[in-house]
């Protein structure tokens, strides 16, 4: 807990002193050139932005944690917080949906793997994954919208104004990062089958299945939950491609446009709230391993006493 | 004379490894009677616990090819689908493993494990548990009920054994294997576990498979003994005829080994060598190599089994000789 | 010689192991050759080695002899008309400007291949250096970068590669440098972990006793041990680089044009999709193929190098 609020502390330090250091004179992009000198100076000093790095850097934190002030976007010259308000539920529903199909899909299909290790199946599914891993996301994108799209014409190009619109972008997304769970879930489901446990299940007579569900497959999640946790800021990255390709105006969009032009503070909003996630993201998956593994709860219980 | 609940004939099992077949076991014929005790005793790597495996159809891996036949109540267990094993398994053999640390699964409590079993049945949820108590003080589980609801990483190696008898006694098997119940335990809990094993015979009428390498434990507890090397079955008998009368010299050496406080030998006896690897399948005795009467022919010919006494066999050719006299 | 002066009890023990470093150096070289005959045969018969280099090669020699495989040169436009599909003359179509894509796909193996080097070298220079320091002089070094590591692990690499880009500027060099920065924390972890248990092995505790100094203890006796390891790393991180850095090309960030950047050119082609779908489909095909042919020759050298890490 502690580690992480002191990684969030750091991050966003860094964030800042990323765009503190950043060249060019902010005051040129909120103002025209021909502004006098003097008034240049007046704006400055009223910006605070003479002051030294960590008074500024206060400033910052103090705005985003009691008023929720991430300072104004100064392409769009409205509060980042109003930016951010219509693309944050965009960004989440598509890698919500991203996570639970990509759950859906990975889980049964790496176990199966693993069951049926070297067999035809085993080898088909696993060569598929590796090829998608070396698949760029943006080109995966590109070929179904080229299939579904174009070819097929079942399904829009781009826009977010319904359901179906996000189809090709999740399923872009979902190809994109389920390769490391299936390969997880299978390496991790291999493992299992090893332990004595099963075998032991199998020798009290409890049918195949059960076995699979009840013992391997509830061992298997352990470890495969945390990853995922883990890897939720990864598909928040993949995200951007995605949403640039499929043109979903969230998070990632605002980011890129942003970065292209310059526009700081939206920037430092959005890469400080992706490290927040990140950092939360992590603890969530220290409190599900807990949950999961009782091995793991009992230590955690013992060392709060 | 009741029938003989477990037969197995000829069992050979072989592994695939690389540069041929490994012989793990090689015609084995084994018989156990309802409610008897049979200790199967032999070194580390000699294939009772392969041969135990094969009863359950539990092999791991499915690089083995098996042999021969496992009747069990008069069908050949061999025959059986997986699923039809399933119904055997549990219901009417049971099995204990060795190590009692890692045979448990560790994210459910172990009265929930029992209880599975015990559900398999049919039962009521309810009637279920109170089942699993009953087991839980049947095995001698201090404090039942809490332990019921422990997670087994919270029990000590005894106690997880005690569980693990639990589940497998839970649905009354006719047999049950238990495969070096007591190796990874401490001594005075190994004879604790042993006294609850010999009591289920008494109680339950369970036939009891009981693979070790403590000849020990066997004097104990058995009531016949077989004695594997190599994969091979070298000699059976009635356990008071083992200990008197032995015949091939593996046993005799064996006895030998036996520590014997009351005796002037003092020392330990030690079999010089190690169990061979058998790669492939040659024609001679495999204890020939360390055995202190080989002779000429027991490296050329393989031994057949030969019944010295009534339930007395031994694979040698002393005994053969003997028999001719 | 100058050493002639110096006490003979001196001159003996240096002279004894000059001896003993003759020695060993023979054996050493005796035995590199013997075992440099082996790991290539082993490269030989591993087929992923093999399949990798033969892909590899290929795209090599396109690079190579770009101007003269290439039909056309790669910024030439209107060598035919506007977004032709693909037929005898232009293999591949032409694209929005009437420039021949066959032609630009060639070209384009200069940049990844130019990437890849670029990529690996910079990871390499800064994790080696890094994890070489941390390791050898452990302390207030070893904690700060640690704690560095852990930062730039906290936020997603391809974003954090986009905050570099942010602060040194759009480019192709630009962005393969924001990518080394972020990447360079998965070579100095296990470098510093090597280093720290070959430090108190005997021959470098030799070589501390002959007094050499703590920069050539680090790079001639440590480094040369970490190699192995390193190559291995390399490998099978260069697919991820060529990757991360045509999706920064791809997001607007990398090459700009008129760059025959086969990340550009997707990004261009999406554009297009509806209308000249062999925009995107080629480069695509082409920045699969040379990815996967670094994988596999990552697969390959993994195996023949490292076998106790063989996937399962």
């Amino acid at each position: 807990m502690l580690q992480g609020v002191l990684l969030v502390v750091a991050v966003s330090l860094l964030v800042f002193a990323l765009l503190y250091m950043m060249p060019g004179d902010p005051i040129n992009m909120m103002v025209d050139r021909k502004v006098p000198e003097a008034k240049r100076a007046q704006m400055a000093e009223e910006l605070g932005l003479n002051d030294p790095f960590l008074v500024q850097y206060g400033r910052w934190v103090k705005n985003i944690v009691f008023e929720q002030d991430f300072g104004n976007s100064v392409r769009y010259k409205t509060p980042v917080i109003d930016l951010m308000k219509d693309r944050v539920p965009r960004s989440v529903k598509l890698c919500g949906w991203s996570l639970l199909i990509e759950m859906l899909i990975a889980l049964p299909l790496g176990l199966m793997c693993a069951i049926k290790k070297d067999s035809l199946f085993d080898r088909i599914t696993v060569s598929g994954s590796l090829l998608l891993t070396a698949m760029p996301s943006f080109w995966l994108g590109a070929l179904l919208v080229l299939v579904f799209a174009v070819g097929l014409k079942i399904l829009p190009i781009s826009g977010y104004e319904g359901a179906k619109y996000y189809i090709l972008p999740i399923f872009a997304l979902v190809s994109s990062t389920i390769a490391g769970t299936l390969r997880l879930t299978r390496s991790e489901v291999l493992e299992v089958l090893n332990e004595k446990y099963v075998t032991t299940a199998h020798a009290k007579g409890v049918p195949y299945k059960k076995v699979m569900l009840k013992h391997v497959l509830r061992n298997a999640l352990i470890m495969v939950s945390v990853q995922v946790f883990m890897s939720i800021p990864w598909l928040i990255s993949g995200a951007v491609v995605t949403e640039k390709i499929f043109g979903i105006p969230g998070m990632g969009n605002l980011l890129l446009n942003s970065i292209v032009v310059q526009d700081f503070p939206v920037v430092q909003a959005v890469l400080l709230i992706i490290a927040i996630l990140t950092v939360i993201c992590n603890l969530i998956s220290d409190i599900v391993i807990a949950l999961l593994d009782p091995r793991i709860r009992i230590a955690m219980g013992g060392g709060d006493k | 004379m009741s029938e003989d609940l477990l037969r197995l004939e000829h069992l050979s099992i072989d592994y695939k490894v690389k540069g041929g077949y490994l012989s793990a076991v090689n015609d084995v014929n084994l018989k156990i009677k309802k409610g008897e005790i049979l200790a199967v005793v032999g070194e580390s790597g000699c294939g009772k616990s392969t041969v135990a495996h094969s009863i359950m159809n539990l092999l791991p891996g499915g690089n083995e090819s098996v042999e021969g036949r496992i009747m069990f109540r008069g069908e050949n267990l061999r025959d059986y689908s997986w699923s039809e094993m399933e119904k055997i398994r549990g219901k009417h053999i049971g099995m204990i493993f060795q190590n009692p640390l890692d045979s448990l699964n560790p994210v459910y409590t172990t009265g929930d494990q029992v209880q599975e079993a015990i559900l398999m049945d049919k039962v009521d949820k309810v009637i279920a548990w109170q089942k699993v108590c009953d087991l839980f003080n049947d095995v001698k589980m201090p404090d039942a009920e809490t332990r019921a609801r422990s997670f087994p990483h919270e029990l000590s190696g005894g106690m997880r054994q005690r569980v693990m008898i639990a589940m497998m006694l839970s649905r009354e098997p006719e047999l049950l294997i238990a495969d070096e119940p007591t190796t990874a335990l401490d001594v005075t809990i190994e004879a604790q576990i042993l006294e609850i094993i010999k009591d289920l015979k008494h109680t339950h009428n369970t036939a009891i498979m009981m693979i070790t390498h403590n000849f020990g434990l066997v004097a104990e507890v058995a009531d016949k003994v077989a004695v594997m090397y190599a994969g091979e079955l070298i000699e059976y008998a009635d356990v008071f005829e083992i200990f008197e009368n032995p015949q091939h010299p593996y046993t005799k050496l064996l006895m030998k080994a036996l520590p014997r406080g009351t005796k002037k030998e003092g020392r330990l006896q030690i079999i010089d060598g190690s169990v061979p690897r058998i790669l492939d399948k040659k024609p001679g005795c495999r204890f020939a190599n360390r055995c202190p009467y080989a002779q000429e022919r027991c490296f050329n010919e393989t031994p057949r089994e030969v019944e010295v006494a009534e339930d007395h066999t031994c694979r040698c050719f002393l005994a053969e000789e003997k028999k001719e006299v | 010689m100058s050493e002639q002066k110096m006490a003979p009890a001196v001159e003996t023990a240096a002279e004894a192991a000059a001896e003993a470093t003759e020695v060993k150096k023979a054996k050493a070289s005796n035995l590199n050759t013997e075992k440099w005959k082996e790991t290539l045969m082993a490269c030989l018969k591993n087929f992923n080695f093999m399949l990798g280099f033969c892909m590899l090669a290929s795209v090599c020699i396109l690079a190579i002899f770009s101007e003269q495989i290439a039909p056309y040169d790669y910024m030439e436009q209107g060598v035919g008309s506007r977004f032709m599909a693909p037929c005898s003359e232009f293999w591949f179509g032409t694209d929005e400007l009437g420039r021949d894509v066959l032609s630009r796909v060639i070209w384009g193996t200069r940049i990844t291949l130019w990437v890849a080097f670029l990529g690996a070298t910079l990871q390499l220079v800064i994790g080696v250096t890094v994890g070489l320091l941390c390791g050898y002089f452990g302390g207030w070094i070893d904690r700060f970068f640690s704690f560095l590591t852990d930062l730039t692990w906290c936020i997603p690499s391809t974003i954090l590669a986009l905050a570099v880009v942010t602060l040194i500027g759009k480019g192709l060099t630009n962005t393969v440098i924001s990518i080394a920065l972020v990447a360079w924390a998965s070579y100095a972890r296990p470098v510093r972990a090597k280093t720290m248990s070959l430090k108190s092995m005997a021959f470098v505790e030799t070589g501390k006793a002959f007094g050499e100094s703590s920069f050539a203890l680090m790079f001639r006796y440590i480094l040369p041990n970490v190699i192995p390891s390193l190559i291995v790393m390399v490998s099978t991180t260069l697919p991820s680089t060529i990757l991360s850095t045509t999706t920064l090309s791809f997001l607007g960030l990398g090459s700009q044009a008129p760059s025959p950047d086969w990340g550009l050119a997707l990004s261009n082609g999406i554009t297009y999709i509806g209308t000249a779908p062999w925009l995107s489909i080629f480069p695509g095909i082409a920045l699969l193929y040379t990815v996967l042919g670094f994988s596999f020759l990552g697969e390959g050298v993994r195996d023949i190098l490292d076998p106790h890490m063989k996937s399962q």
